[in-house]
């Protein structure tokens, strides 16, 4: 190996570590606010990717069909929770997805500017988190965290299998946000690379300041600390379990985004990105930021040097890593 | 006969019927079914009583099957010499990932098997040794005296007498010493190492089992198929097998067998139709399983099985009669001399808030210890502390002499301290006496093999017969059949002093053994403990109610902020100025 | 059948913990600007109740807040709502948050329905407790046992409850700083805040209440005015007096 072929890999892996960053973010937050382990975030990923091609390409994508699908779901059992009394809430919780639905499906006839593809697609899929939550964990959410785990994996099958119904088994790659190269210290860096660092450190920013400094981001972090005190201030299980689903949504549909530019990406392609970002998750115990996000660049890094050295093993060796990771854990705990 | 029995007799006869009137597609898909069932069988012992859990069955059944398949087609092995290599192999996997996992929490197991279940199917995938993605081919059929196992009748024969002979062995293991064990994993480990139960020990050989089983159906796959190739030991796999046994019901060994032949004869139905309707090819059938998971959870989250014996009204409990036995082998009484417990500096502290400053105090044998104190003085710390289930910051813990110090729980049961818990911790669908029994936990020794054959009846019929000795002490033998959790709340914690004396204890710790009781109870309870104490047990007990403890007490120790205030006979304490400001909360 | 100035009436109220009764059959009410406490040894169900009554457990039986009618398995959020405030036993304060983001977070409800200026709250909570303004950018979890209880009483006040539930409040804390509590407490009363107290030090807190209620084994054995609760020879033997047990008269310390 060369130092010209290192930088590539590390330009890779970086990128990739990016990615791995944030959904590790999203699963983090979700395990700490709901104790829920999300596998299906790596379907908003795939989501997201089907959905901004689709809308640059001029299709209606499958997320408005799926969207409306699941409005009606969670409609239908909120009836059935509320009794018609519920029915003025239902349509004034369903007016938002359901016109944001109709908007996609119009503005993919006009081929609108890439920026507006990205917005809508970020709309859509994070729609999706909250109705999730209501549709599958909101009636279990006190049940234990391995019933919580197995659900997840359930909803992981069906959201695969939805997946696949509404978008087909077709792969998409979008084109570059930017497509251009630059070159740093003689190794050429593709502008697409420079995107996704710049937009991980953006949306971690905001993250921070967003629950450092905002009053919902506040009465998160509240709910995640102490989930009986924050009920007892009127922070319901059940609005801080939408919350963090809407921002894991959103996290997985700007990383989808981010990554069709720089890959294919199948309806089935997320499972194993949001895996790769609980392997980095767990290195912080589901609990620490910081640590999740150095290991996300850590598996980033190793996958990209992996597939240089033994690329049929790729996936093995990064899976594998969980174990001296867990090792570590255990170490750290028996101390 | 119990309607339960005619139904498990049922089940059988049906077994063996079904070759009779069914055909060969039929019997090799009810193969399928019994292999399965042996793999959620040990997901059920798994999750639904050790409540641990596993996405990563599907891998050990690949090891399990190319080991087999490698040593055959390689070095000609015959299967039978195979079989324990792959059981072998298998074992050692688990063996490897237990060693990790038993410290952390039950989803780094989950979210491991998940890691570990996608890493070997890329593995199995990718070595030239396995084959790569076209697999191994060529394999011979089973052969028994010269028989070839060629047809679907020898195979479902096998495969299905494994899987009642599972049933019935898991059964055993489940209703001896280091079942009950297991199944107090799942809730109430803290207490289960009070008990003297090593909980990694015993988590790890639930973990350890499952995967051999499934190493079993791998090695047995290799030969019935006759050809091994990654796809059916993928993740997707390994979640269908977790699927089965929760919807079957985790908690039952039958519902292994009811969700494997739900998922497993459905399966070729849903492959057939679901791609009609949806007007394209795909696993569409994942989606059905992983909607009625979602739906199952949300509205019967103990299973199928469960749930319709349940309806039936059939308790979970199986009442039997308990074989007379010998006495168990009690322990040698502590020195008379020395304290049999003497606690010097304990301190502790929990981030900024001090629990425990300079706590000491010591109980001899055939004396009451009561420590009293205003809620939050830091007496259950303290407990904690002599108990193992915290480390102290310092501080000398003796019992009989000997430092226990940095000891854990378990052990310092084995050294003779028993103790019931503040907040009642029995587990609540186990009847009375095998609760109790659960405390006699070291009084045995058999292991795991040797409950699965039935062989520690001898063992079993002691602690059992034991556990209704100290029932009928404290006068709940009546109820020794009864689920646990039925008690009234008072009577629970009298079976939480029981379980403590079935472990034959030097030292008793009791946290609030009064708290809930009605006066006439107390003063029974009372009458008991000095019974106790004539006996030669030292009991160190936390309580609230001052007529009991001043009644009671050959001594008394106040706690207050974490410190002792006060020590000495009850006279001497009441009429301590400080314990009057201190526990009668006065508010000027 | 509504009753002007009754903020809680729960009739025939039981909380089961699986099969077993922690609680049962339990009447009580608490009228406006009324202290009510609930005396009982250890493990009488009465962290359960008050638990089941700020919907956190199920519960069976009617009960009606604030002179509505009876609400069927209300939630924690809906009777925050409504005006209803528990401290628990455990504090549950957000340890890792400081004291300042504490007592916002106390009044996130009234936050999200509108009242967004929470300055003159955070100024009447500082100056009811001194401390909390001395320590408001520090964590909660450097706090003393004291402290904490003044920053869960802070906490809950903020949401402006008109019935407040307490929860052992005395537990673990120094007896200066005990009567410091017990004295807010008594305070509320004046700040049209009605206070539902449990304690195990019965003494302190027949001594504030206007009204008893004696637990035993999930169930209400004596009711009263405090007062006469406070002179009752079976209350006194029970729960007062560790002097009583030789049958001496209660020492000398002031009901």
């Amino acid at each position: 190996m060369n130092a010209f072929v290192a930088a590539y890999l590390t330009q890779d892996g970086l990128a990739n570590g990016a990615i791995y960053c944030l959904l590790a973010i999203a699963l983090v937050l979700v395990f700490a606010v709901t104790r829920i382990i999300f596998i299906p975030q790596g379907e908003f990923i795939s989501y997201a990717a089907l959905t901004y091609v689709a809308l640059r390409e001029g299709h209606t994508p499958g997320t408005v069909g799926l969207l409306l699908a699941l409005v009606a779901g969670a409609g239908f059992i909120d009836l059935l929770r509320e009794g018609f009394g519920g029915l003025v809430s239902v349509v004034r919780r369903s007016l938002a997805p359901v016109g944001l639905a109709g908007l996609a499906a119009v503005s993919a006839r006009f081929g609108l500017p890439a920026l507006v593809d990205l917005l809508i697609t970020v709309a859509l899929v994070a729609c999706m988190g909250p109705l999730l939550y209501r549709i599958v964990y909101r009636r279990i959410a006190q049940a234990s965290s391995l019933v919580l785990l197995i659900v997840a994996v359930a909803h992981h099958l069906v959201m695969l299998g939805l997946g696949l119904y509404f978008f087909g088994p077709e792969g998409v790659r979008a084109a570059p946000l930017i497509d251009a190269s630059v070159s740093l210290f003689g190794v050429p860096v593709q502008a697409q690379t420079i995107v996704i660092l710049l937009s991980c450190a953006v949306l971690v920013g905001g993250l921070y300041v967003i629950s450092e400094r905002s009053f919902y981001g506040k009465a998160m972090r509240a709910a995640a600390i102490n989930p009986i005190g924050a009920r007892l201030m009127g922070i319901s299980a059940e609005l801080a379990g939408e919350t963090a689903f809407l921002v894991a949504a959103v996290i997985g549909a700007i990383s989808g985004i981010l990554i069709s530019g720089a890959t294919t990406i199948y309806y089935d392609s997320g499972f194993l990105l949001g895996l790769k970002g609980f392997v980095a998750g767990i290195l912080g115990g589901l609990a620490s930021f910081p640590l999740a996000g150095i290991g996300a660049f850590g598996v980033g890094l190793l996958e990209s040097f992996a597939s240089f050295y033994a690329s049929g093993f790729k996936e093995t060796i990064v899976f594998a890593l969980i174990i001296p990771i867990l090792l570590w854990r255990s170490m750290a705990k028996a101390r | 006969m119990k309607p339960r029995q005619v139904a498990t007799g049922l089940a059988v006869l049906a077994v063996a019927t079904a070759p009779m009137v069914l055909g060969e597609y039929q019997l090799s898909l009810l193969t399928y079914v019994g292999l399965s069932a042996i793999v959620a069988l040990g997901l059920v012992l798994l999750t639904g009583k050790a409540g641990l859990s596993s996405f990563g069955q599907a891998a050990f059944v690949g090891i399990g099957a190319y080991v087999s398949a490698i040593a055959t087609l390689r070095a000609g092995l015959s299967p039978w010499l195979t079989m324990p290599m792959a059981l072998l192999a298998t074992g050692c996997c688990a063996w490897v990932g237990a060693l990790v996992m038993v410290r952390l929490s039950g989803h780094y197991l989950s979210l491991a098997t998940i890691a570990f279940g996608t890493a070997m199917f890329f593995l199995f995938g990718g070595l030239d040794i396995t084959g790569g993605q076209s697999g191994l081919s060529g394999l011979p059929p089973l052969m028994l005296f010269g028989f070839a196992f060629t047809r679907a009748m020898p195979n479902y024969a096998f495969v299905w007498l494994v899987v009642l002979g599972l049933i019935w062995a898991l059964g055993n293991l489940l209703d001896s010493r280091i079942g009950r064990a297991i199944r107090a994993l799942r809730d109430e480990a803290a207490m289960a190492e009070a008990m003297g139960v090593d909980i990694a020990a015993a988590k790890s050989a639930v973990f350890i089992l499952s995967c051999v089983l499934a190493g079993f159906v791998g090695w047995f796959y290799a030969y019935f198929q006759r050809f091994v190739n990654p796809s059916p030991f993928s993740l997707a796999q390994g979640i269908e097998y977790l699927f089965m046994a929760v919807l079957g019901g985790a908690n039952l060994l039958w519902g292994a067998v009811v969700g494997a032949g739900l998922v497993t004869l459905l399966k070729p139905l849903l492959q057939a139709r679901l791609p009609e309707l949806f007007g394209m090819s795909g696993n569409f059938e994942s989606v059905v399983f992983g909607g009625v998971v979602i739906l199952l959870f949300q509205f019967a989250s103990a299973g199928l099985l469960p749930r319709l014996q349940s309806a039936l009204g059939w308790s979970a409990i199986a009442a039997h009669a308990i074989d007379p036995a010998e006495p168990l082998a009690k322990r040698a009484v502590f020195l008379a001399d020395g304290p049999a417990l003497e606690v010097v500096g304990a301190r502790k502290a929990f981030g900024g808030v001090i629990a425990n400053v300079d706590v000491g105090l010591a109980v001899r044998s055939g004396e009451i210890v009561a420590l009293i104190g205003p809620n939050g003085a830091g007496k259950s710390t303290f407990f904690d502390l002599v108990t193992g289930v915290t480390a102290a910051d310092a501080g000398d813990f003796m019992l009989s002499g000997a430092s226990i110090r940095g000891c854990s729980g378990c052990e310092i049961a084995r050294r003779g301290v028993g103790r019931s818990f503040q907040h009642v911790r029995l587990i609540g669908d186990m009847s009375v006496i095998e609760n109790v029994a659960l405390g006699a936990h070291l009084r045995g020794r058999s292991g795991m093999l040797v409950a699965m054959l039935r062989l520690n009846r001898r063992e079993e019929a002691g602690l059992l017969a034991e556990a209704l000795r100290q029932l009928r002490r404290v006068g709940l033998d009546g109820l020794a059949w009864s689920e646990a959790g039925s008690l009234a709340l008072g009577q629970q914690r009298i079976v939480e002093i029981a379980r403590a004396l079935a472990g034959d204890p030097r030292v008793l710790l009791l946290d609030e053994p009064a708290a809930g009781l009605r006066h006439q109870e107390k003063q029974i309870l009372a009458g008991f403990l000095r019974e106790l104490r004539a006996e030669g047990l030292a009991i160190l007990l936390v309580e609230h109610d001052m007529d009991f403890v001043m009644g009671l007490a050959d001594r008394v120790v106040v706690m207050e902020f974490g410190r002792v205030i006060a020590a000495g006979t009850p006279a001497q304490v009441q009429n301590d100025a400080q314990v009057q400001e201190a526990y009668l909360g006065s508010v000027a | 059948m509504t009753t002007p100035g009754l903020l809680l009436d729960a009739r025939q109220v039981t909380v089961r913990y699986g099969k077993i009764a922690a609680v049962q059959d339990v009447s009580l009410r608490i009228r406006e600007g009324e202290v009510v406490t609930i005396v009982g040894p250890n493990g009488a169900g009465k962290t359960t109740l008050l638990s089941a009554l700020m919907g956190l457990l199920p519960l069976a039986g009617e009960v009606a807040y604030f002179g509505g009618a009876p609400m069927r398995a209300p939630s924690v959020e809906a009777l925050v709502r409504a005006g209803m405030g528990l401290i628990p036993e455990k504090r549950e304060l957000f340890t890792s948050m400081s004291v300042a983001d504490n007592l916002a977070l106390g009044g996130f409800d009234r936050w999200r329905r509108g009242t967004r200026d929470q300055a003159d709250d955070l100024a009447e909570i500082y100056a009811l407790f001194p401390r909390l303004a001395e320590r408001r950018m520090q964590p909660a979890s450097t706090l003393s046992g004291g402290e904490r209880q003044m920053l869960a009483m802070g906490r809950a006040l903020m949401a402006r409850p008109r019935l407040l539930l307490l929860d052992e409040p005395s537990l673990g804390l120094a007896p200066l700083v005990m009567r410091d509590i017990f004295r807010t407490i008594e305070s509320l009363r004046a700040r049209g805040v009605s206070v539902l107290l449990v304690e195990q030090n019965a003494r302190a807190a027949l001594k504030i209440a206007d009204y008893g209620y004696v637990m035993e084994a999930g169930c209400f054995v004596l009711e009263g005015p405090a007062a006469e609760l406070a002179h009752n020879e079976r209350v006194i033997e029970a729960y007062l007096g560790v002097a009583t047990a030789d049958r001496t008269p209660a020492p000398a310390v002031p009901l």
